[in-house]
């Protein structure tokens, strides 16, 4: 995954520096049409940024230094490689004559830094143009730590006013209704969006929808309802919904699949986002079909290519989804021994796999299930370990105390991993972890891979997604004290979606590659992107 | 004759008295706070005491602690009610040992040295008459209501010793000690109050709307979102419903993950808790420890045919061990959880301790 985020950081860095690769970007330019808008405030944040580094220290040095470095490694495409020295040349805007020869050591230091970016451009790009003669480069780029610019996801930057026009701009542009935020929002998260689920993106959309295949406006009404919830569930629908959308897509003339395709899947990702913001599974998911939709070869035919793609989503889903939770369950059922009392808390399909399983093999055990307000998600997870036959017990995570002396072990579900080693998953897992702790009680999280990202978080503020307040308000008694919240201006309601564990909590991590403990999550990160 | 009927109305009061503790206790929550418990307790005392027939202290003794026994049976977990009677008992000693003239620095507490030289047991100590007592009591009784009433207005005078400007404070539950005090300080300072919602039971909503009423930022999360958001938290508030002998807490449920929540992020955990919330009970009695409510709160009927196969609880208190608090601040001032044993021995005579 690294390796694609890579890449596409890597493509804006090199159109953004190069005028005269234009001609043989756009080749490339229907992919990248969608990142147009930010690939131009770049350019214009790398000639700032260049600007500044004119003055302050004479990059006129790596006019001879990638020359000089470039030979040392080893380079497997020459030509493209001589383009490089050209590109750096003309990225340099202000004639570095009229900065002094001093500082020779920062100066050395970041022309070799940028030989290495230009380096591992050319490489990329030598990759996309040739395929096959760079299989060897891609292999040893990876091990250096590449300096991959990320982009801020749009939806933790509610606040500021640039981002907020910047993606007005952009659904425009792609036809996709913007969902306005509701409701009072705590000030500790002004920088997220907070929709009501009364006000569905899909009321804003006009039938029929030109833009948007209908599928998509299915299952972004389905999650914004609440109907998809779900890591897993999601990521399969979202896959779903995609084979169907390349089922009915037919190339227009003149354009070719691979590009055109990516272009067309765009505005539907915008759209479900505004729907509900994306996972990280979902995440994954995407950049994987967009992987494969781009390496198709021109010269495929259009139902060849369309059936490749739909053998590649079946292969991903059955992969990653399917086929681990098998092996999840297989390494946890030797987890679960007779007589045990485990501890689950809201509705986490592997969790629940895991014990309908290890129940199918005769293990004795019961179950006590946790659940929270709002969601109450633990009931849907009742009724399946009920309807197997699982003696289960039900409680209310404030209740936690009361019953953790009784358990032996807690199997808990992941949102995501985060290469910090921090767990994201459903608000409420943290305390749970924190009270097992406390009680001397395992805690064992079971994740698949597909779930594992690079980003990394400590606490649950800056990263996190806001439910519909109107959910905290209950009728008791026939009072209903948080009625008229909106009225009074001091009270604020927040329904926090996710939250962090941190890994002294975690005890295990079961995955599909075996057992692990949380702070291995990154080294997973690094296997996988080799084998990409 | 006069005297029947003062008793019939004595023992219909009672009984009217003993019928509101059962029926309020399996109720949801507390319709009445223990303050009002704990004042018509002693106001009942001080009927009992003006109307019941005794001549000596010793008897007077025996018809309270009867009374009280009663009334703990009523609703055990309500357990202001006991402590009322315990105070009630040691002024009754005292006023007595008053009243015989022996000095009063004698220790309370049981020492080798104290049973070597009392030669004969305190209790027939008890059968002297004397003819001011019953005013000496009712007028120490009167005094102990006067100090009931006065109990929040002292915690409230408090809060601005505890709270500075800006400050992020978080609580659980609806206690109204911890509405008086926040609000108090609101007088003065600008600050943010984080209330989590009790399930199932809510009570949290009440005191949000009550608070953001008086213009203070409040924000109700629900109980799974305590850890979360902890790690922004300056300071956590909490009321309790009694103090334990070892300056634990029996607290509304919930309460022990958010002090180990406050723990982890060496955030300061304030109870505030008036003195008649001091029980001299200890935590190891599991029977009786804990009190559940009906579990149609929890996993209501109409989840239907799955309700038969599952067992669901719905505790009602938690127990919170002193190691986790900070500050105990009552009417008489701010105290360390390990100086609660001593404010127990001036409050109570260790003889009653059991009822």
């Amino acid at each position: 995954m690294a390796d694609s985020d890579g890449k596409q950081a890597d493509c804006i860095n090199h159109a953004t520096d190069d005028k005269i690769h234009e001609v043989a970007r756009s080749k490339n330019e229907g992919k990248e049409l969608t990142k147009e808008e930010k690939q131009r405030l770049r350019k214009e944040k790398k000639q700032q940024k260049k600007n500044k580094k004119d003055e302050k220290g004479p990059p006129e040095k790596e006019k001879e230094k990638p020359a000089a470095p470039a030979p040392s490694k080893p380079v497997t495409q020459s030509p493209s490689h001589k383009a490089a020295p050209v590109t750096v040349n003309a990225s340099v805007p202000e004639p570095p004559a009229a900065a002094e020869k001093s500082a020779k050591t920062k100066a050395e230091m970041k022309a070799e830094r940028r030989a290495r970016q230009d380096l591992e451009r050319a490489s990329k790009q030598g990759k996309k143009e040739g395929g096959q003669t760079s299989s060897s480069k891609p292999k040893a780029s990876p091990s250096e730590l590449q300096p991959v610019v990320k982009r801020l996801p749009e939806h933790i930057q509610v606040d500021d006013p640039a981002a907020l026009k910047k993606l007005a701009k952009k659904l425009e542009r792609q036809q996709v209704p913007l969902r306005s935020d509701y409701g009072y929002k705590v000030s500790l998260f002004s920088h997220l969006h907070q929709y009501s689920r009364k006000a569905p993106p899909t009321q804003q959309i006009s039938i029929p929808a030109t833009v948007i295949h209908p599928s998509i406006v299915r299952l972004g009404l389905q999650y914004s309802q609440g109907i998809i919830a779900g890591s897993n569930a999601r990521s399969v629908a979202l896959l779903h919904a995609f084979k169907q959308v390349i089922q009915d897509y037919s190339t227009p003339p003149n354009e070719e699949l691979s590009r055109d395709l990516v272009n067309k899947l765009s505005p539907y990702i915008s759209f479900l986002s505004q729907c509900r913001p994306l996972s990280a599974s979902m995440g994954n998911a995407i950049k994987y079909i967009k992987k494969e939709i781009s390496n198709i070869p021109s010269q495929c035919k259009e139902e060849e290519a369309k059936q490749k793609l739909q053998l590649c989503i079946d292969n991903y889903i059955n992969e990653k989804i399917t086929l681990a939770s098998q092996a999840i369950s297989k390494c946890a059922i030797e987890k679960i021994s007779n007589g045990d009392v485990i501890l689950v808390y809201g509705c986490s399909s592997l969790v629940n796999h895991i014990l309908c399983e290890a129940f199918e093999k005769q293990r004795k055990f019961r179950v006590i299930v946790v659940d929270s307000r709002p969601r109450l998600e633990g009931r849907e997870a009742l009724r399946r370990l009920v309807k197997r036959g699982i003696q289960c017990t039900y409680v209310l995570i404030s209740a936690l105390s009361y019953i953790l002396p009784e358990v032996s072990k807690v199997f808990l579900g992941a949102h995501a991993l985060l290469a910090n080693g921090y767990v994201m998953s459903r608000v409420g897992t943290s305390q749970i972890a924190l009270v097992a702790k406390a009680y001397n009680v395992p805690v064992l999280v079971c994740c698949e891979t597909y779930k594992f990202c690079e980003r990394v978080q400590t606490d649950s503020f800056v990263s996190n997604e806001l439910d519909d307040p109107d959910d905290l308000i209950v009728t008791r008694n026939g009072k209903t004290h948080l009625k008229d919240w909106q009225t009074v201006k001091s009270l604020g309601l927040l329904n926090l979606v996710y939250d962090v564990t941190p890994p002294d909590f975690v005890d295990l991590v079961i995955t599909d590659l075996g057992m692990i403990p949380c702070t291995s999550v990154p080294v997973v990160l690094r296997v996988k992107n080799v084998d990409q | 004759m006069p005297g029947g009927d003062k008793e019939t109305d004595l023992s219909e009061r009672i009984e009217a008295f003993l019928a509101e503790l059962k029926r309020c206790g399996s109720g949801t929550g507390s319709l009445r706070g223990s303050a009002e418990t704990a004042r018509e307790t002693t106001a009942l005392l001080r009927r009992i005491t003006a109307q019941a027939r005794w001549s000596s202290a010793g008897e007077l003794m025996e018809i309270i602690r009867k009374e009280g026994r009663r009334m703990t049976a009523a609703q055990p977990s309500e357990t202001t009610v006991g402590n009322m009677v315990r105070r009630v008992l040691k002024i009754i000693r005292e006023e007595y040992a008053r009243s015989r003239g022996s000095s009063e620095e004698t220790d309370q507490q049981e020492s080798l040295h104290k049973l070597l030289t009392s030669g004969g047991s305190s209790e027939d100590n008890f059968r002297q008459h004397f003819a001011h007592l019953k005013a000496n009591v009712i007028e120490a009784i009167n005094e102990l209501l006067t100090e009931l009433e006065g109990t929040t207005d002292n915690i409230s005078m408090q809060a601005l010793e505890h709270i500075h400007s800006n400050e992020v404070i978080m609580t659980i539950g609806c206690s109204r000690t911890v509405e008086a005090f926040l609000k108090d300080a609101a007088r003065k300072r600008k600050f943010h109050v984080i209330v989590a919602e009790c399930a199932p039971f809510c009570q949290g909503h009440e005191i949000a709307t009550s608070l953001s009423k008086e213009d203070i930022e409040t924000t109700v999360i629900p109980d799974a979102a305590i850890f979360a958001v902890m790690s922004r938290v300056n300071k956590v508030i909490i009321g309790t419903q009694t103090v334990l002998a070892n300056g634990g807490l029996r607290a509304v449920n919930g309460t022990h993950t958010l002090a180990l929540a406050a723990k982890h992020h060496s955030t300061p955990l304030v109870v505030c808790a008036p003195m008649f919330k001091l029980s001299p009970q200890f935590p190891n009695e599991e029977d009786t420890f804990h009190k559940f409510v009906s579990p149609h709160e929890v996993l209501p009927f109409s989840e239907g045919e799955i309700l038969s196969k599952v067992n669901a609880h719905c505790p009602v208190f938690d127990y919170v061990p002193p190691e986790l608090i900070t500050l105990f601040i009552s009417n008489i001032g701010g105290n360390a959880p390990s100086y609660i044993y001593r404010l127990m021995s001036e409050l109570y005579h260790p003889e009653d301790h059991e009822q």
